[in-house]
């Protein structure tokens, strides 16, 4: 027993160029395991199925990715700083309802405006949540959790017995989503856009480094001298208004809007983002990833439906890919650790 | 829950302060709560609110204190409340488990599925009780034996027996229960005067058997001790992984228990039975007074937090207040009963800036 202890303090590999080039590997390995499963099931399903590949279909997918890899990428954001946004349903609910009540209150708004809105009022409650998490330092699960509830019973308030349908809105802004470029949805274009820049930003820019160091230890991170709570903070607000952009999309896309709209997308974002490679003890993995855990999801759903078998199996298929993404991510961590202290060791022989 | 690390040493109260600071007298807090130790338990502030809701609800309505709304109260809260019980074991160990909701769907959706297909009812009992232990297995196997994080493997259980409840029941609707068990959420226990619901009488044997458990047996000090640090725990010799195994696996059990309740309550089982009741319990555990982080806590209080929370739910549904929207009031008091312990170094702050003001003064 007291060998199984020592045994599960690995010391910390130095971080030198090779063993950072060899987790680098690692995670490119995940991620591109993503695309194989990802292919293999596109693969299978066209195979029973040939309507799966149809232009309209994978439209329907691209389309459906879209608002799901845009949540993905800002809780992305959040969960590599070893924390969690459980409210980005809720808000999105919330901005979804918002903004399209806009075009019949204020009719003939112009459509970026709208999309302001959004924005403002996503960016809003991620500020309330970040606020609460880093100042009041406490676990964002909890936090999360009661905003999410605390703003579906506001969004509940608000809209009472209501609801926006689709022939008030103006068909400029419903056509949002089907617009396409060469077959592929504008939007999806704008979007794979964003989650990329997400990605780079994320990768690329010590704002956006800064979180992978604090979700992988926030105690070195501290010592380090990164801004710990303002990272923190600034990660959760953009989550925030990533999600009220994405609730605007969501009216565009589908027209009719209550107050259930986006109920428990959470899940299904924390699904996606795992499953595409996030580790959710925080520390590792990238927007892209997520973003193509989102397209999976997408895929999953529609094949379901292509091939005739009921979408009540979609939940169950979710729940047991992100338990066994997260034990996978486990196994890879472990193995990963070990191979970086056999070779640290060997280094020093 | 080993999410933020940082906050941990920080949020740690003073000894015998679970909750913040409730002296009136700030010059001497320090005297006062070694001659009234109880007098600063959160405990005692819950038993307060309880108390001012009681007489809240009674002046605002007469309808409060009847044994029918007593009744109903019971009974509205009766599986969450019952469902409390092992999250409380499980929050103070230093897990979560936030697949209980789901739990209670998928028994919920098992009970109706077998009964359309004729299985005698002790049967079908005996399989609900046989899935409740596995679903708390697998949770307790993937944190203990993979050393996952419960928060992840949880939310990962939620959505897959959430997935296994549709797949049962699809879009079925299945009501016909004999009413020899769907009376169990009409009738009230034998003399009691119609004020006590089978599943209040329920949650109160139970209540009475995880506190001895808890506060009273090796196990119980040990489910603290394992709270308060994992790793000193399994040098004491506890075998940390072995009980956490059986706390999500009474977990499972009470659950799917509660979703039998639940089910001839409504004398319905439809696919999305309990979707969301995760947070009543999780909340009214932390309102409770245990602490997120593991390793604080008690049975007593998680009981008052239940007595609060079903007053405020209720004193709410007397006034014209929107039902849907009570979401409101369960995601409030989780803020305030996470947020209030935090706030003791802030109370003491002032209360030492207020001592030196004083000193200066004379």
């Amino acid at each position: 027993m007291t060998a199984e202890v020592l045994r599960r303090e690995p010391p910390q590999a130095p971080a030198d160029a090779s063993s950072r080039g060899l987790a680098e590997r690692v995670f490119r390995i995940r991620e591109s395991g993503i695309v194989v499963v990802l292919a293999l099931f596109i693969a299978v399903t066209a195979g029973l199925q040939h309507r799966f590949l149809s232009a309209s279909n994978i439209q329907f997918v691209l389309v459906n990715t879209v608002i799901f890899a845009l949540l993905a990428l800002g809780e992305t954001m959040v969960v590599v700083a070893r924390h969690v946004d459980l409210s980005v349903g809720s808000v999105l609910g919330m901005s979804a309802y918002l903004s399209a009540n806009l075009f019949g209150s204020h009719p003939g708004i112009p459509l970026p405006v709208v999309f302001l809105v959004g924005l403002g009022i996503g960016l809003g409650w991620g500020i309330v949540n970040g606020l609460l998490v880093a100042a009041g330092r406490v676990p964002s699960l909890v936090v999360t959790l009661a905003s999410l509830y605390i703003i579906r019973g506001i969004d509940i308030l608000i809209v009472g017995g209501g609801m926006v349908t689709a022939n008030t809105l103006p068909s400029a802004f419903t056509d949002i989503p089907k617009e396409t470029v060469l077959g592929i949805p504008y939007v999806a274009i704008v979007v794979a856009v964003v989650v990329a820049a997400g990605a780079y930003y994320l990768r690329s820019f010590r704002s956006g480094r800064d979180l992978y160091a604090i979700g992988s230890n926030p105690d070195a991170a501290k010592l380090a001298g990164i801004p710990i709570g303002r990272r923190v903070f600034t990660a959760f607000a953009l989550s925030g208004a990533i999600a009220g952009v994405a609730g605007v999309l969501w009216a565009a896309q589908y027209g009719t809007v209550d107050s259930t709209a986006g109920t428990g997308y959470e899940l299904t974002v924390v699904t996606a983002v795992v499953v595409g490679g996030v580790a959710i003890f925080g520390g590792s993995g990238s927007a892209v990833g997520a973003a193509l855990g989102a397209l999976l999801l997408a895929t999953i759903n529609s094949a379901l439906y292509v091939l005739g078998i009921s979408s009540f199996w979609d939940q169950a298929i979710a729940g047991f890919l992100l338990i066994f993404a997260i034990t996978l991510d486990r196994v890879i961590s472990v193995r990963l650790t070990e191979a970086l202290r056999i070779r640290s060791s060997r280094r020093a022989a | 829950m080993q999410h933020d690390p940082a906050v941990k040493e920080d949020a740690v109260p003073t000894p015998g302060l679970t909750g913040p600071g409730l002296s009136g007298d700030r010059s001497r807090p320090a005297a006062l709560r070694e001659r009234f130790p109880w007098a600063f338990r959160w405990e005692t502030l819950l038993a307060l609110i309880v108390v001012v809701i009681a007489v809240g609800g009674t002046t605002a309505s007469p309808e409060f204190l009847t044994s029918y709304n007593l009744f109903n109260l019971g009974l509205s809260n009766g599986e969450i409340a019952i469902m409390a019980l092992p999250m409380t074991l499980i929050i103070i160990s230093g897990e979560i488990d936030l697949s209980v909701a789901s739990t209670l769907g998928m028994s919920s959706c098992l009970l109706g599925f077998l009964w359309e297909r004729h299985w005698p009812m002790v049967a079908i009992f005996v399989v609900i009780a046989v899935v409740g232990l596995a679903a708390g297995a697998v949770n307790g196997l993937l944190v203990t034996r993979l050393g996952l994080p419960s928060l992840a493997v949880t939310i990962g259980t939620l959505t897959l027996y959430a997935g296994v409840a549709q797949i049962l029941l699809g879009p079925n609707t299945v009501a016909d229960f004999p009413s020899a068990y769907t009376n169990l959420g009409v009738n009230a226990v034998p003399f009691t005067d119609g004020a006590v619901s089978y599943s209040t009488l329920i949650f109160a044997v139970l209540a009475v058997i995880f506190g001895v458990v808890l506060h009273a047996t090796g196990v119980g000090r040990s489910i603290f001790a394992m709270g308060a640090g994992s790793e000193a725990a399994l040098f004491a010799g506890i075998r940390v992984k072995r009980v956490k195994t059986v706390l999500f696996m009474v977990s499972g059990l009470v659950c799917a228990f509660a979703g039998v309740l639940y089910t001839f309550r409504l004398s319905t089982s439809v696919a999305n039975n309990g979707v969301g009741l995760e947070l009543d319990v999780v909340a009214i555990v932390l309102v409770g007074g245990v602490s997120i982080f593991g390793g604080k806590g008690s049975v007593l209080g998680v009981v008052l937090g239940v007595l609060a929370f079903a007053g405020i739910q209720n004193a709410l549904l007397l006034t014209n207040f929107n039902q849907e929207a009570s979401g409101i009031v369960a995601g409030g008091l989780l803020l305030v009963s996470v947020f209030l312990p935090n706030t003791a170094p802030l109370w003491r702050w002032c209360a030492a800036r207020y001592r030196a003001r004083l000193a200066r003064a004379s």
